[in-house]
């Protein structure tokens, strides 16, 4: 499987999410930068964290009008996975591919640790290697991690179990519901704020964030590797 | 040319964290009849002679751009000016 890591002006998680591909998961990859014209030869698209554009404006707010944005709608729509973790969440919801908006931390504070998440749902293809309400711990770092949305859409969420993580235990940023991370409505779009890829071996305090990227190789496999 | 001012605030139902912040810290200085403080941010935009509906070119910046309408409200004002 083949992965494409979006480098936009000012990524800087970008060289943890190639090392978890390349180095701790064995799958191929490459970085793209925001300016590129295809996606076609990619299997599984990675937005990194970090603060593009300087989060001037809004987090992802300008990311979002990038031309690779609209290479990334076509595969979306094509079904490929998408993953967007922190800033790269904070760009899916700027984009509209998520339902929602970040605000600032309940706390006011940049926040940077490890956190317990529960896998509220595990027949996504993001969480299909984990149990369902497995609790794993995964490092958080960031500033504007407060998911909003309004009340209509937190139904929707629910009912249609789009709302893959939740905080366990302490709830870091006031995100509504305790929420971690979500999918789009066809579950090929997974937003999240905690950083998988900081969490791939144990000399990084924990590997719960590995099962997660083989869970997306698991389901392209399943659906696309022919057996000869 | 056109000044336009625009103002981006949060929704009156969205919880302005840093709002709550400032008026924290105004009422512990001993203002304490401020009953609410609301923090937006204030553009500045230039735009030259153009044959486009200068008001329906703001809307649509604010509604693309310049706020996200799932959480903020925006005002704008703008001035028709002649160039210096």
């Amino acid at each position: 499987m083949k992965f494409a890591v979006i480098v936009f002006p000012g990524s800087n998680c970008d060289v943890d999410m190639y090392h978890a591909i390349k180095d701790e998961l064995g799958e191929e990859v490459d970085y793209i930068w925001h300016d590129a014209d295809s996606l076609d030869q990619y299997d599984g698209i990675l937005l990194p964290g970090g603060f593009s554009y300087g989060d001037y404006l809004r987090s992802g707010a300008i990311a979002r009008f990038s031309n690779v944005m609209k290479e990334l709608i076509k595969a979306t729509e094509a079904g490929k996975p998408v993953l967007g973790v922190c800033n790269g969440f904070q760009i899916l919801l700027e984009a509209g591919l998520l339902p929602g908006a970040m605000r600032r931390n309940e706390s006011l504070k940049f926040i940077c640790r490890p956190v317990k998440l529960k896998v509220n749902e595990n027949e996504t293809m993001f969480t299909s290697a984990y149990e369902k309400g497995e609790v794993i711990t995964i490092p958080v770092a960031h500033g504007e991690g407060n998911y909003y949305c309004d009340e209509a859409t937190l139904q929707t969420l629910k009912e249609q179990n789009r709302i893959v993580f939740t905080y366990e235990g302490s709830n870091p940023n006031g995100s509504i519901a305790d929420i971690a991370g979500i999918v789009n409505e066809q579950g090929n779009v997974l937003g999240m704020m905690p950083h998988p890829e900081r969490a791939v071996d144990t000399l990084l305090g924990s590997r719960d964030g590995l099962k997660l990227f083989k869970s997306i190789v698991h389901h392209w496999r399943e659906s696309h590797v022919i057996n000869a | 040319m056109y000044k336009v001012k625009v103002f981006v605030t949060l929704r009156e139902s969205v919880l302005d964290p840093q709002g709550v912040a400032v008026k924290h810290s105004l009422h512990s200085m001993d203002y304490k009849d401020v009953s609410d403080v609301r923090v937006g941010k204030y553009m500045e935009l230039t735009i030259e002679k153009t044959e486009k509906d200068v008001e329906e070119q703001v809307k649509e910046m604010c509604n693309r751009l310049l706020a996200n309408p799932v959480i903020e409200d925006y005002r704008y004002e703008i001035e028709e000016c002649v160039a210096q």
